[in-house]
């Protein structure tokens, strides 16, 4: 598969990546490369075999127990924030 | 399908088609995945662990309690449990994600097709069909008016498990979707897996809503977001087919959007249109290995179920011989239907259901109480009862009796005996009260023997009125006929 210029315009918007249009093309060659090199698994028949959600099969999912053991800790948790007011993070106002 | 759903519009009748995606918030002591605490109202980001504030490195950790209370909630509504389910990452943007992603279950989820059956006003019940259940992160609080140019973001939520529960298209009337939702939030606080409390957000719902005529196709169908109470969702849904249908009717088409209930105007808006559809681009979340189940973690959450309100309706129709109606009252809350079990031991059960469903309730309501919070306790409004049917009391008396218990939460016995309300039902001295009326009634007297019946509700005032209400009601009017007819 080939991965078109509108495409690539669009995984940008997703990514919420500012891409310049001179870059569109070179980037859809490149992705098209990418996607061309996965494409070789399509080879594999996968007729009857149930999808793979984990490499780890055998290993069970690890659990916690319902116990608050976390939390607390505002000043570490806003510690990266560029702008932070009355204990809140403050963004550029979202408008909907 | 009912005739009475349909609504009327100038080229004849509309059905109206309703799903509902219910956001469950599951009572667990800490979240889906960190150890954070998920109780309401602390301090801003108070709650706050570097899993849920989406710190590089962090790896999310399942709680065990969001799987059974999933569970929980999937063998209380007669579900399928997926043995085997799977957590995706559902990608998007907004600042209350931190993320970029909301860990939630897609094509694997942890319960799917189960049932829920609505009671209706007027006794009917319908079946709704539940499509599936999965689990899911929250995410943070967003707040837009505490500066004019900033929004400012609260995580305390993020990351608290959620139940997002789905319906089938199932529901063809505001009613119904009131109905059903009333249902669901009874059974999810009978199984304690979630408070149902919806002005608190712990239960938010999400309607989608198409218009047809009766029996055709589908409609386009649009989503009402996040409406927050039971009555709100009934005015969205009534305003949203209104609005669909004069659309329709008036030559247009309705377009698939998502739409937000203005709960001041009574009103949905369309919310702005996005530039494109959203691509959630879903894939297994790689943090994250699948779920497996063993049979016996589902088999013991099955074993600790309690009773739940359609069973308990049933028991209580078959044990107490209660109206279908009644029971529905009963059961709506599981702190109601305990509570009127322990007032009916030992008691008549109609007389305790209809002293709960009228004079308590009117009490309640009245004074803005929770029955856990009433005065008379179950075991009083039992006794209560007791004493009309040994006719202690008369039914009359029992409601100034009724009356004192709630003012000073007094045993019943106790404030007869005080205020020497015994009633009375000595046949020697009732028949002397009824001849004394009877002598100053003449003309009464003589209306009831020319055939006018009713008066004799005269003469039982009367003898009402000299003993203070204590005489026997029934004594009074064998006593009264016999010396009428005399």
């Amino acid at each position: 598969m080939s991965v078109d210029k509108s495409t690539v315009a669009r995984i940008a918007t997703l990514a919420r990546i500012k891409v310049p249009e001179e870059d569109i093309d070179a980037l859809a060659d490149e992705l098209s490369k990418i996607v061309g090199w996965v494409e070789q698994l399509d080879e594999v028949d996968t007729e009857g075999v149930a999808p793979m959600a984990s490499t780890a099969e055998g290993t069970v999912l690890r659990q916690r127990d319902d116990v608050v053991s976390d939390g607390d800790r505002r000043d570490d948790v806003l510690s990266n924030a560029p702008d932070t007011d009355k204990g809140y993070f403050a963004v550029p106002k979202v408008i909907e | 399908m009912t005739e009475k759903n349909l609504i009327k519009g100038q080229t004849g009748d509309w059905e109206v088609v309703i799903g509902l995606e219910v956001h469950a918030q599951v009572i667990a002591k800490a979240k889906l995945f960190s150890g954070a605490d998920t109780s309401f109202g602390a301090e801003p980001n108070e709650q706050v662990s570097l899993v849920d504030a989406a710190m590089p490195g962090m790896l999310p950790v399942i709680n065990k309690k969001a799987l059974e209370q999933a569970v929980r909630t999937g063998l209380g509504i007669k579900a399928q449990i997926n043995r085997f389910s799977v957590f995706d990452r559902k990608n998007y943007f907004y600042p209350d994600l931190p993320q970029g992603y909301q860990i939630s279950q897609f094509s694997d989820p942890i319960v799917g097709e189960g049932e829920i059956i609505i009671d209706m006003e007027d006794g009917e019940s319908r079946t709704v069909g539940i499509t599936r259940i999965h689990l899911e992160q929250d995410a943070g609080k967003s707040v837009h008016d505490m500066d004019p140019r900033s929004t400012y973001v609260d995580l305390n939520r993020s990351g608290v498990t959620l139940m997002e529960i789905v319906s089938e298209p199932d529901l063809r009337s505001a009613d119904e979707a009131a109905a059903y939702l009333t249902k669901l939030r009874a059974i999810l606080r009978y199984l304690g897996t979630c408070d149902g409390n919806m002005e608190q957000g712990s239960m938010r719902c999400d309607a989608n809503i198409s218009v047809r005529k009766p029996g055709g196709d589908l409609g386009t169908r649009c989503e009402i977001k996040n409406v927050n109470s039971i009555r709100f969702a009934a005015q969205a849904i009534e305003y949203e087919a209104r609005r669909q249908i004069e659309v329709i009717e008036g030559g247009g088409t309705i377009d698939q959007e998502t739409r937000l209930f203005d709960a001041n105007k009574g009103v949905t808006r369309s919310m702005r249109s996005k530039e494109e559809a959203h691509d959630y681009r879903y894939f297994p979340d790689p943090d994250l290995l699948p779920v497996n189940l063993s049979e016996e973690f589902v088999e013991e959450i099955r074993a600790s179920l309690p009773e739940l309100p359609d069973e308990k309706k049933d028991r209580f129709v078959a044990e107490f011989g209660l109206s279908a109606y009644d029971a529905d009252v009963l059961v709506a809350e599981r702190a109601i239907a305990e509570y009127f079990e322990e007032a009916a031991d030992g008691q008549d059960a109609k007389t305790v259901a209809n002293w709960v469903t009228s004079d308590l309730f009117g009490y309640l309501n009245k004074e803005g109480l929770e029955i856990t919070d009433s005065p008379v306790a179950a075991k009083q409004l039992g006794a209560l009862v007791g004493l009309i049917s040994d006719s202690t009391i008369s039914g009359r008396i029992a409601r100034d009796v009724f009356a004192e218990m709630c003012a000073s939460g007094k045993d019943p016995a106790d404030i007869v005996e005080e205020k020497g309300l015994k009633q009375v039902s000595d046949s020697g001295e009732l028949e002397g009260i009824v001849d004394e009326v009877i002598a100053k009634g003449a003309a009464q007297v003589e209306q009831y023997k020319s055939g006018n019946e009713k008066i004799i509700g005269w003469f039982v005032g009367q003898v009402m009125q000299a003993t203070k209400g204590r005489a026997n009601p029934q004594m009074v009017n064998e006593i009264l006929r016999k010396k009428l007819a005399g």
